[in-house]
């Protein structure tokens, strides 16, 4: 049995509400009540903030299990499906399950291939040198996020889409109104509505003017009669949204963790062995798990999890940051420890909705690692610790701002 | 060790091929499993387990030796 002694935790039915807040000062890990539930009560009732209860998954065995099973939906727009939040009906793939999450999947898998994204290396380490450069070249204090963590992966699937960079106010603007908790539904599909209306407008032109990327290739789908104009428009807002908001998160949020581990960052920095920063990528993902919101599915057959059913039509919550910190699947899980082996880690998610950019953010992050921490071995947070103000009310975790310097 | 993949249920992820490279490739046209080695040297073994571990759509299958 969950109890929490903190009533406006509750819900007028006495059950947890989800997501719950983080411990004070402890801005790293994943909050207490969770940990609470992983011992206690893997399969837990909650309220989301629509009312609705689905069954929360919190061990990592079972979250796997339940991820790969064929009876577990995806399916965004369905009733049972247990929302994020209001405003968003439909993002493409990622809300809909086989086979046509596969085939249209399998439509822009070419682009992620671990070749492909390897042959990518050398634009994205220019992308990153370029952007120490101006580091190097501007003042100080900065601010890590703005210039640095969002710039460049939203250069790189810029390339990747051929957007145009110059519309990156726009774009990081919607997109951070899409992910914030405090957005209304309305605010939502608006963002969302122009983001569809911007990116539909550069398909159209694809069509007459194609060129080897990612937007020409699904422009090049529609007039193919394989996808409608409004679905390849979805997949391009997914792609474009996916591709800088979580590794930008990703890239700021680590970076301040290296910055309060000295010890693990000196050994990242100073390595020649090149599986040291490979490795340092896999466990800082599994430790900071920036989707912090859980896999949402529902049932669509009676499911037994952790000795009891889940019945069909339930909804399902599954925090990926609380099963990366099971015990049973990671030793002295809250230890960063960048030497583990940490890479069967589900902060990708699990099944087949697991992260298609996912060679893509890991060269990234590599690339990243090895040359920020080299080129700026002085790098030091510029403000205290805990004045750093944390996304704890965004669907991707991470820093508002990070002001470094060097 | 005999390995089989099933294709219709490889969703492309990759970690195959991170895992275990000289075991499995991805097709260029989308990014689905191709099995360059179905019965791999033993000192494969271990990155294959691994490979058929971290596969989240269940598409490696390992008979024998597994
Ligand atoms: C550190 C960076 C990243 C993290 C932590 C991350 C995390 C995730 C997670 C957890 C999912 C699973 C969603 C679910 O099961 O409901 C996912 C899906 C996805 N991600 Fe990522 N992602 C990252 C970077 C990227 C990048 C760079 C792209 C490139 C475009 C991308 C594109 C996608 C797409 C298209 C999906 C949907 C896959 C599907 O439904 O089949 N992600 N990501």
């Amino acid at each position: 049995m969950t109890s929490t002694s903190d009533r406006t935790a509750e819900s007028t039915a006495g059950l947890p509400r989800f997501p719950m807040p983080r411990a004070r000062g402890c801005p790293f890990d994943p909050s207490p009540v969770l940990r609470e539930l992983q011992r206690e009560t893997p399969l837990a009732r909650v309220e989301l903030w629509d009312g609705s209860t689905p069954w929360l998954v919190t061990r990592y065995a079972d979250q796997r299990a339940l991820l790969a099973d064929p009876r577990v939906s995806a399916e965004m727009a369905h009733p049972d499906y247990p929302r994020q939040a209001p405003g968003i009906g439909s993002l493409g793939f990622i809300g809909l399950d086989d086979p046509e999450h596969a085939r249209q999947r399998r439509m822009v898998g070419a682009a992620f291939t671990v070749k492909k994204v390897e042959a990518m290396r050398p634009a994205v380490q220019r992308i990153i040198d370029e952007a120490v450069d101006a580091l190097l070249a501007g003042p100080r204090p900065v601010d890590l996020v703005q210039a640095f963590a969002l710039p460049v992966p939203s250069l790189v699937i810029c390339d990747l889409l051929d957007v145009p960079y110059r519309d990156h106010g726009f774009f990081q603007r919607s997109t951070r109104t899409l992910v914030h908790r405090g957005s209304t539904g309305e605010q939502r599909a608006e963002a969302l509505g122009a983001l569809a209306e911007y990116l539909g407008r550069l398909l159209a032109a694809k069509l007459d003017d194609p060129a080897d990327d990612l937007l020409s290739g699904l422009s090049a789908r529609v007039q193919a009669g394989e996808l409608t104009h409004r679905q390849a428009t979805e997949m391009a807002v997914l792609l474009l949204v996916a591709g800088h908001e979580t590794t930008a998160n990703m890239i700021a949020l680590s970076t301040l963790l290296l910055l309060r581990h000295p010890d693990q960052l000196a050994l990242l920095r100073d390595s020649a062995d090149p599986t040291v920063v490979t490795r340092a990528v896999e466990e800082l993902l599994r430790l900071l798990n920036i989707t912090h919101g859980g896999r949402r599915r529902f049932a669509t057959a009676d499911i037994e999890v952790a000795g009891q059913v889940v019945r069909a039509g339930e909804g399902l919550v599954m925090p990926n940051d609380i099963a990366n910190r099971d015990p049973a699947a990671f030793p002295d899980p809250d230890r960063l420890d960048i030497t583990r082996d940490a890479r069967h880690h589900i902060a990708f998610g699990f099944g087949v909705h697991q992260c298609l950019g996912q060679p893509l953010a890991r060269l990234e992050l590599e690339l990243v690692y090895r040359t920020l921490f080299r080129r700026l071995p002085g790098l030091r947070l510029a403000t205290d610790f805990e004045q750093v103000p944390f996304k704890h009310d965004g669907f991707v975790y991470g820093v508002y701002e990070l002001p470094v310097t060097w | 060790m005999k390995i089989t993949v099933d294709e219709d249920k490889c969703c492309g992820a990759g970690s195959c091929v991170l895992t275990a490279p000289d075991v499995f490739d991805q097709r260029d046209e989308d990014g689905v499993v191709l099995l360059l080695d179905p019965e791999p040297a033993e000192h494969l073994h271990a990155a294959v387990r691994d490979a058929a571990n971290v596969c989240p759509a269940a598409a490696i299958t390992l008979d024998g030796g597994a």
